[in-house]
């Protein structure tokens, strides 16, 4: 199993550097928001832990529940918000033309 | 097992995709819902693999945090957007130290897994604690300016240090609660330390490491609790944060290690945001400061067919924006080009301006970084400059051993007449005089922005 867990780290981080270096500079917050929102995978952890959870420590993965969910809904909708307002006129493959 | 790997593949590839899609603004959109999709898909499945454990009352659970965080995320404005994003930030990461706490507490005595475990309570507690503090400073309710105690870095490195310790000890003979509540306490502490002594400007630097670490959390989390989903995630996210650290690092002109060690580039002239606000309220008198011998603004501007405007962190303070959009439709009817420049840390987060103007309703196909505009500099007729001054000081190529030696700027310089609508003349964060201020080919308009430039505005509707 860690063997699959390493290999999935390196992997995700590798590929992830490729793609995320290729968000323009325009897009940069609502790329953080999102990447904020990913942060609140932790939901699935919360989850798993729920069960196995001793009485005492139930609270503390209530908690864990609620705020990544928090973090996970907050996250994905402010970036919703934020995208609606980008708005261009040019159409698709249009690129900006230099000043000569 | 082997499901196991396979779904996590897709989900990851989801998250993948999804990001993919956020390279064009045309796709950005629905790259977050793919993302936000992928994310839903990985609950339902870890629900429905649990399912037969996974008690009714966690629906509850994430009932509360779905209503909250949408409420939370209807509510915020958009000049609010880097201490929601460092909110959110300090949740995740505390959500993962709380997930490592209570995997703590129930199972496992292997080395690795506990290791593992308690590094993610510890980076999970300093990413919140580190994450409460930038809230305050941002939404300005508290530390506005750097506060260095001292011995500072001392206490800062040893906190770590003494963490990680803990967390060693503990990985090889647990004694779960005392060690860990050690480990958490210092680590809280060391965030407290590390957010406390930032200043106003180097926010978008902190904001990233931040979430950044936010990710790393969830990924360690997701090891101790052997999880590949959160383990994937969690890199991703890892990884944005670290090229949003590098990337605001580059653009300011800041290494990470002198901004956390609470290196304030002067000490002499230290203009925070803070200070720029209160300025606002006080003197916000605008005036026109015009030499006879230089021509009128109406002239200049009227005279200019390209036009490059520079906002920076001044507007976005002086709540500008609709302003400037109001000017940019008077320069266009007036059948002038007008582009906007757009430096990498204008704002108090990556990106920060972007999101303001699009919200002004200026179209982003305008919106321009700084590798695309600066060799259209030479061509432009003019550059109206407005709340922006380290971005725009040639300093930064000419003047030797100033904070700003090196760094990128928007060689505004190169265009045949600049217009700077800014606060007052005193230099920016950097402290660093202005050497446009006092050129030939430069006119200065002092004030608030939101005052400055409508002024700006009606003088070219009545001219004409």
């Amino acid at each position: 199993m860690l063997t699959s867990i390493l290999i999935i780290l390196i992997a995700s981080a590798l590929f992830g550097y490729r793609i995320i270096s290729a968000v323009p500079a325009l897009l940069h917050t609502p790329l953080m928001s999102g990447m904020n929102a990913l942060s609140g995978i932790t939901v699935i952890g919360a989850l798993t832990v729920f069960i196995s959870a001793p009485a005492e420590a139930a609270g503390w993965a209530a908690a864990a529940l609620i705020l990544a969910t928090i973090n996970v809904v907050g996250g994905f909708w402010v970036t919703e918000r934020m995208l609606r307002m980008f708005k261009g006129k040019k159409s698709e493959g249009e690129v900006e033309t230099p000043w000569q | 097992m082997a499901i196991t790997i396979i779904i996590a593949s897709l989900i990851i590839c989801g998250f993948l995709a999804g990001i993919r899609l956020m390279q064009s603004p045309r796709s950005a959109l629905w790259g977050n819902r793919l993302g936000a999709l992928s994310m839903l898909t990985a609950i339902i499945y870890t629900y429905i693999a649990t399912g037969h454990g996974a008690p009714t009352s966690t629906l509850i659970y994430i009932a509360i945090g779905t209503l909250t965080g949408f409420v939370l995320g209807q509510s915020v404005k958009m000049i609010h957007m880097p201490q929601t994003v460092a909110l959110l930030n300090g949740l995740g990461g505390a959500a993962s130290a709380l997930v490592a706490w209570v995997a703590l507490s129930s199972s496992g005595n292997k080395v690795v897994f506990l290791f593992t475990a308690g590094l993610a309570v510890a980076i999970g507690a300093l990413t919140f604690s580190g994450s409460v503090i930038a809230v305050l400073k941002l939404q300005g309710l508290a530390f506005r300016h750097p506060v260095n105690l001292k011995g500072h870095g001392h206490i800062l490195r040893l906190a770590i240090l003494l963490s990680l310790l803990a967390v060693i000890i503990n990985s090889f003979s647990p004694g779960y609660s005392s060690l860990t509540v050690i480990a958490a306490g210092l680590a809280l502490l060391a965030g407290l330390l590390m957010a406390l002594r930032i200043g106003g400007a180097d926010m978008p630097i902190v904001i990233s490491l931040l979430n950044s670490l936010s990710g790393i959390a969830a990924a360690v989390a997701g090891i101790a609790v052997e999880n590949l989903i959160l383990t994937g995630t969690g890199a991703l996210v890892g990884v944005a944060g670290l090229i949003l650290t590098r990337i605001m690092c580059r653009a300011m002109n800041r290494s990470l290690l002198s901004v956390l060690a609470g290196f304030v580039p002067t000490a002499k002239k230290d203009i925070d945001s803070g200070d720029r606000e209160t300025l606002d309220k006080e003197s916000g008198q605008p005036g026109v400061a015009e030499t006879p011998e230089k021509p009128t603004l109406e002239f200049i501007i009227n005279d200019a067919q390209k036009i490059i405007i520079v906002p920076g962190y001044g507007m976005a303070v002086a709540q500008a924006q609709m302003a400037v959009r109001e000017l940019v439709d008077t320069l266009e009817a007036q059948g002038k080009e007008v582009k906007f420049a757009i430096h990498p840390v204008a704002g108090r987060m990556p990106g920060h301006m972007n999101v303001l103007l699009a919200e002004a309703g200026i179209d982003y196909d305008k919106l321009l970084d700084m590798d695309t505009i600066n060799p259209q500099f030479e061509h432009a007729d003019l550059v109206i400059a407005i709340g922006a001054c380290d971005v725009i000081n040639p300093a930064a190529n000419s003047a030797e051993n100033t904070p700003i030696t090196g760094m990128p700027i928007l060689e505004a310089e190169k265009a045949r007449h600049i217009i700077i609508c800014n606060l007052d003349e005193k230099p920016g964060y950097s402290g660093v005089d202005n050497l446009l201020y006092s050129k030939l080919n430069v006119t200065t308009i002092w004030g608030n922005a939101s005052e400055t430039v409508p002024e700006l505005t009606a003088r070219l509707k009545n001219h004409k």
